[in-house]
């Protein structure tokens, strides 16, 4: 979004006068004080005027005090106004919306979206926008989410399970479903976004807060510096006037950082929307630059989440052919994943295409339950089963017949490699083994990978055996896994992290994923994921792409970095406004102090004019800096520093001088 | 100025900072409460303190109890010392029947004590009876010093401990830092001056006979052994006037030498201890490096200006190719810049030479060293917590310019340390540069000083400094001994001191309680060279931008008006 466009620069600008209340600037100590300063200068002027005394440097002054609170209210403003601009559009599809309310008598009434509160139920129709944010109770749907995500592919959700929860603004492309809202007016995910870009409403992150006391506390000793210099120039023989002073001060305050900070913050949770993640705080942001740990889940975000059928192993003695087949019988009224990867392969290797394919007559499907831990088919009291080594063998045990050693080996051969084996029989022949592939996402090596560089290690949490575990962490490029692990002990594991001094983030979408979504530092809850765990999270992403928190892990760092690097430079600023200032003070009085002003600048007016005019022109210049945040790049946190403290520590301490000359020069022109 | 010298400088610096590495592990057994080979000699005496005072060493303090138990021992401290000298008139061991102090010389005098400054408005020959000397101001030198230490590792143990609430015992720190650290320590140096010809005596005054046929009444007492405290434990409080320039105090070049190493000594090994108790060696080292940058720079530029001539006296027919002038002939130039180095960086504050005859430029090094904070190796425990403010400082833009919450050995800081590291940094620095503006707008201000305008402001400036850096040098010129001066001082004496403990074991407190972050290639590495340079540089720049228009007005326009042949 270009920051330029008319349409935010209009707003900002009346905006900017707006916050001259100093009501308003309260909230901002250091522009505060540059107010009270402006206010003093022009009494003088206004003095100097009535008493016919010479008042151009008195009024130059004022002007561009009341020009440097103006910028900065302009810059924040502009945050705002922007940000505010990319919620609003979210939600403005929402406020027009009619919703069908189902009453408490069963009957359906129509009423404004904006009216609905948390636990009505709602019904949409195909074709229908979705009112707001809820769970489905009833129904599947296909929703379109382009809305919010940008992502054209409609997703699927439905009632029950971890893909439940929907978000008012997306379309509803086929199916009819009851939803339950999850939240008052005023409360939604996007609600709360807009009154983080809102900055009178904003809560400052600790590490604002925290920047908060160094701006205040340099303003303070500046203060002091400033209003004690005429006591000591007394005794030295020197008058220096109030409007000099009130210059000095402002110049030497950090009103360049102190200006920019609340954009920079407002900015930042702009960037994160624009990343299709709405976060609950700026503090969950700030967290995200300090984590440490990652907590993954392999399925869904490691891997594809499916294994897959991938190769027929058969027993001794047995025909592949035949083996295949009724691994394929077994199978095909098998609607999970697997099964339908187990008959998609057997056709593939049999060579049959299309649907002619048919199940044998009489057969009867044996649905997977826990206890038995095996699923198949019944054909006409001829059982074809198929399950992990440990059902089969308990069904062995209890129905007498062996599993060949061939088996065992081909079993431990496949595990061995991380991959999961099945095994079929039918009646009480051990037919063979399938074996069931995780698929590895593609990229995520390379994600992972960059995590590691950026210092942030990656656990990957799953319930598979230690050996499937291993082999998908090293193939992935995992620092670590913890494997037989129980939804429950991801809350453990987070726990064990923290407890050893570690930022533990963890993206989840499931309900039992919430306690530990809700103990983790930084928690980022699909879209997709359901009501509970998207209350537990402090962030929620639209695109549920659980690779995103690299780009938040960036923001947050880019956020820091943006307002360490500005107050570098403000304080660097420093170092060439002394160099205008002092001088054109004492020089008059003792010209062995000349010597200082090594600018050579016109005169002590033009001096401390030129500097009062950087002071107040680098703040729009430094707008879009702060408003597209300092570039965090992958390199050594040495390095980083490095380059950071050469462009804004010494950029800083060289750029007044050359600005300051240069204005002294337009000055003297004019 | 020859190779020579130089030499001779960085060799004594480098045997200095050896033995410093020595004493910061023992302190380190001692503090740790470890079992070594003074134990079963000095464990007795210890169990026997705790048993006489009540104290449960076993039972922690929270960073409020320390606290509390710092403020309280300081009041008592200023409450008995000042007693002591008001009375001393009535009171034994007063050969020279000396009276009185008056009140307000005796709080100055007392909280100056208290506060392990040693700043003196009085001659201490002609002011103090014996007994003053040894129950009262001996023993400050002994517990002022020793309850710094103790907030010092109190605040080491801040980032130590994981999760804890408490951070030590006070009564526990303080009895061993003297019983350990300072007193067998003062034992040696005792003795060595003493082989030195220092005086130690009990004799009253004596009266010699002048060349001129007059008489002069010639000092004398137990210096020795209250040198040996004065220079170990950052005191500097002289037992004569003209403090370690008297002949009696420091008589010969090696005695200058001991005591040089002494006042640097207890300051370098903290900041190693510090190192020891972390387990991170490199650590100390890295915060011992860039004291020294600083150290050296300092060093370096009073050489500088004390080798250039005096434009003032070429005209006068001599040349001189170096200041002596104020220094005593037995030093010479580099050891009395050493030492005036020494002092002021550690907050020491005894003098070898007279600060206020030195370049303008030499006495504005002074100036900058107490000015921000004494954190330069720094005073007995205070130093290192003055340090560790600007480290959270540095560490908090550095956090944030590689986009980390700022952190410093595994332990973050909010807005908590900010607030406090800010308070402590900042209110003594205003507390002195306020107070030096009243001295120069009022006339009992004004009435003390001996020199006008630029030098006149250095020496008003120096005695604020000085004061509220808790160093106790003085700059001479000015008249202190005055009811404005002596009252005006102890508020920057006092600020000097609470405002920089106090928040220091407030941070110790809430440090403790925080997890240790492990690191990671996240993690700034904070003993490498750019930490040693970006801690310097911070300090550097915080003192320049605060002290930038005073020091025009002061040090920098008599130097240059020197240089273009003008006095005042």
């Amino acid at each position: 979004m270009n920051i330029l466009r008319p349409e935010f620069i209009k707003p900002a600008i009346k905006d900017s006068f707006k916050r001259l209340n100093p009501l308003m600037l309260m909230r901002n100590p250091v522009m505060l004080v540059v107010e009270i300063g402006a206010i003093i200068t022009t009494a003088v002027t206004i003095n100097n005027i009535y008493d016919g005394l010479d008042f151009s440097l008195a009024l130059q002054v004022s002007v561009w005090l009341w020009f440097t609170v103006i910028f900065a209210n302009f810059a924040e403003a502009l945050a705002e106004i922007k940000g505010k601009a990319r919620a609003e559009s979210l939600r403005s599809t929402k406020n027009q919306l009619e919703a069908t309310r189902l009453t408490a008598a069963g009957r359906e009434e129509k009423v404004s979206a904006a009216l609905l509160r948390k636990n009505d139920i709602v019904i949409v129709n195909q074709g229908e926008t979705i009112p707001g944010d809820g769970d489905i109770i009833e129904g599947t749907a296909l929703v379109d989410e382009s809305a919010i995500t940008g992502e054209s592919a409609p997703v699927i959700r439905e009632s029950g399970g971890d893909r439940c929860g929907v978000t008012g603004g997306t379309k509803l492309l086929s199916g009819i479903i009851k939803i339950r809202i999850a939240v008052n007016p005023g409360e939604s995910f996007l609600d709360s976004m807009i009154k983080m870009v809102e900055s009178a409403k904003r809560q400052k992150s600790p590490n604002e807060a925290a920047m908060d006391v160094l701006l205040i506390s340099l303003t303070l000793l500046f203060l002091v510096v400033v209003i004690t210099l005429p006591a000591f120039g007394r005794f030295m023989g020197v008058q220096i006037s109030v409007p000099v002073l009130v210059a000095l001060l402002v110049c030497l305050m950090p009103t360049t950082i102190g200006g920019l900070l609340p954009a920079i913050g407002i900015a930042g949770m702009d960037r994160v929307l624009q990343h299709n993640v709405i976060a609950m705080s700026g503090r969950a942001i700030e967290a995200a630059g300090d984590v440490n740990v990652v907590l993954l889940d392999k399925t869904g975000t490691i891997t594809l989440g499916n294994r897959m059928a991938s190769e027929f192993i058969p027993a001794e003695g047995i025909d592949i052919q035949k083996m295949i087949e009724d691994s394929m019988y077994a199978s095909l009224a098998d609607e999970t994943p697997e099964g339908r990867s187990i008959v998609v392969l057997a056709k593939k290797e049999l060579g049959i295409h299309g649907r002619d394919i048919r199940q044998p007559e009489g057969s009867v499907f044996i649905p997977f339950t826990p206890e038995s831990a095996m699923s198949g088919v019944d054909i006409c009291g001829m059982r074809i089963m198929k399950g992990s080594m440990q059902a089969i063998k308990n069904l062995a045990q209890k129905e007498g017949f062996t599993v060949p050693d061939k088996i065992n080996d081909a079993v431990d051969h496949v595990s061995m490699a991380g991959d999961t084996p099945l095994v079929v029989v039918r009646g009480s022949s051990v037919l063979g083994v399938i074996r069931l592939k995780d698929i590895i996402k593609a990229g995520i090596a390379n994600r992972i990978a960059q995590l590691r560089r950026i210092g942030i290690k990656s656990i990957m949490i799953t319930g598979d055996t230690h050996l499937t575990a291993a082999s998908i962490a090293a193939e992935a490029g995992l620092d670590d896994f913890v494997a037989q692990a129980k939804p429950e002990s991801k809350l453990d594991i987070i726990r064990k992290f923290q407890k050893q001094g570690n930022m533990v983030a963890m993206i989840g979408d499931g309900t039992n994923d919430a306690p530990a979504l809700a103990q983790a530092d930084v928690a980022v809850a699909m879209n997709a994921g359901t009501q509970a765990a998207r209350e537990a999270a402090n962030m929620i992403d639209l695109d549920s792409s659980p690779t995103k928190l690299l780009d938040i892990v960036e923001i947050g760092k880019e956020i820091l970095i943006t307002r360490g690097a500005l107050t570098t430079f403000s304080i660097a600023n420093d170092v060439a406004k002394y160099f205008a200032i002092i001088p054109a003070i004492f020089a008059v009085r003792y010209p062995e102090l000349g010597i200082m002003n090594i600018m050579k600048l016109a005169s002590p007016e033009s001096a401390v004019l030129a500097a009062v005019i950087f002071n107040a022109l680098i703040i729009p210049v430094l707008i879009p800096v702060a408003l597209r945040g300092v570039k965090y790049s992958v390199i050594s946190v040495p390095a980083l520093l490095r380059r950071n403290l050469l462009i804004y520590g010494l950029g800083g301490v060289i750029l007044p001088f050359a600005g300051i000359k240069a204005l002294d020069i337009l000055i003297t022109l004019l | 100025m020859s190779v020579y010298d130089i030499i001779a400088l960085a060799v004594f610096l480098l045997m200095t900072t050896g033995l410093a590495v020595l004493l910061g592990g023992y302190m380190k057994m001692v503090f740790s409460g470890e079992i070594f080979f003074l134990s079963p000699v000095i464990r007795p005496v210890e169990r026997g303190i705790y048993r006489l005072c009540g104290i449960d060493e076993t039972k922690e303090m929270f960073w409020k109890e320390y606290s509390l138990g710092f403020i309280i021992f300081n009041i008592a401290g200023i409450l008995i010392l000042g007693s002591l000298q008001m009375l001393q008139g009535m009171l034994p061991l007063n050969p020279q029947n000396l009276p009185g102090v008056k009140w307000d010389s005796a709080l100055n005098t007392a909280i100056s004590f208290v506060t392990n400054t040693n700043w003196q408005g009085y001659g201490g020959e002609s002011t103090m009876s014996y007994l003053t000397q040894m129950a009262g101001l001996t023993v400050q030198n002994f517990v002022s010093a020793g309850i710094g230490m103790a907030a010092g590792v109190a605040l080491i143990r801040g980032f130590t401990r994981r999760e804890a609430k408490t951070i030590g015992n006070i009564w526990v720190d303080l009895t061993r830092s003297v019983l350990y650290v300072l007193i067998p320590l003062s034992i040696i140096a005792a003795v060595l001056l003493m082989s030195q010809g220092v005086l130690q005596t009990f004799h009253s005054y004596v009266t010699a006979g002048t060349l001129e046929g007059g008489k002069q009444l010639i000092p004398l007492g137990p210096a020795a052994s209250q040198i040996a405290i004065k220079q170990l434990g950052t005191n500097g409080g002289g037992f004569f006037n003209v403090n370690s320039a008297h002949p009696f105090e420091n008589p010969t070049f090696i005695s200058n030498l001991i005591e040089n190493f002494s006042i640097l000594l207890i300051p370098m090994a903290f900041v190693f201890m510090f190192g020891f108790m972390l387990n991170n060696k490199k650590q100390g080292r890295a915060v011992f490096l860039s004291m020294t940058v600083l150290f050296i720079i300092g060093l370096s530029v009073i050489l500088w200006s004390e080798y250039k001539p005096n434009h003032a006296l070429t005209g006068s027919g001599f040349y001189f190719t170096e200041n002596m002038e104020g220094k005593e002939l037995r030093f010479g130039v580099p050891w009395s810049a050493l030492w005036s180095q020494s002092t002021t960086s550690t907050s020491n504050g005894s003098v070898n030479s007279m600060h206020d005859s030195y370049m303008p430029l030499s006495g504005m090094v002074n100036l900058f060293n107490m000015g921000i904070g004494e954190v330069i190796y720094g005073g007995a425990g205070v130093g290192f917590i003055g340090f560790i403010f600007y480290v959270i400082l540095s560490m908090f833009v550095v956090g944030l310019m590689v986009g980390r919450t700022p952190e410093f050995m595994g332990k973050k800081f909010g807005p908590y340390e900010m607030s406090m590291s800010m308070i402590a940094l900042i209110l003594p620095m205003i507390t002195a540069v306020i107070l030096s503006a009243v001295a120069v707008s009022v006339q009992p201000g004004l009435s003390g000083l001996n020199n006008p305008s630029s030098h006149g402001l250095s020496e008003i400036l120096y005695a604020y400094f000085s004061c509220a850096g808790n160093n106790g040098s003085a700059f001479a010129g000015l008249n202190a001994n005055t009811v404005f001066y002596n009252t005006t001082l102890s508020v920057a004496l006092l600020t000097g001191r609470f405002a920089t403990v106090i928040p220091a074991l407030a941070i110790a407190g809430e440090l403790a309680s925080k997890k240790i972050v492990p690191e990671s290639q996240a993690t700034f590495p904070t003993t490498g060279i750019l930490f040693v340079i970006v801690v310097a540089g911070v300090i550097i720049i915080m003192g320049a931008l605060t002290f930038f228009p005073v020091f025009a007005l002061g040090p920098i326009l008599e130097h240059l008006s020197l240089n273009s042949g003008g006095t005042f």
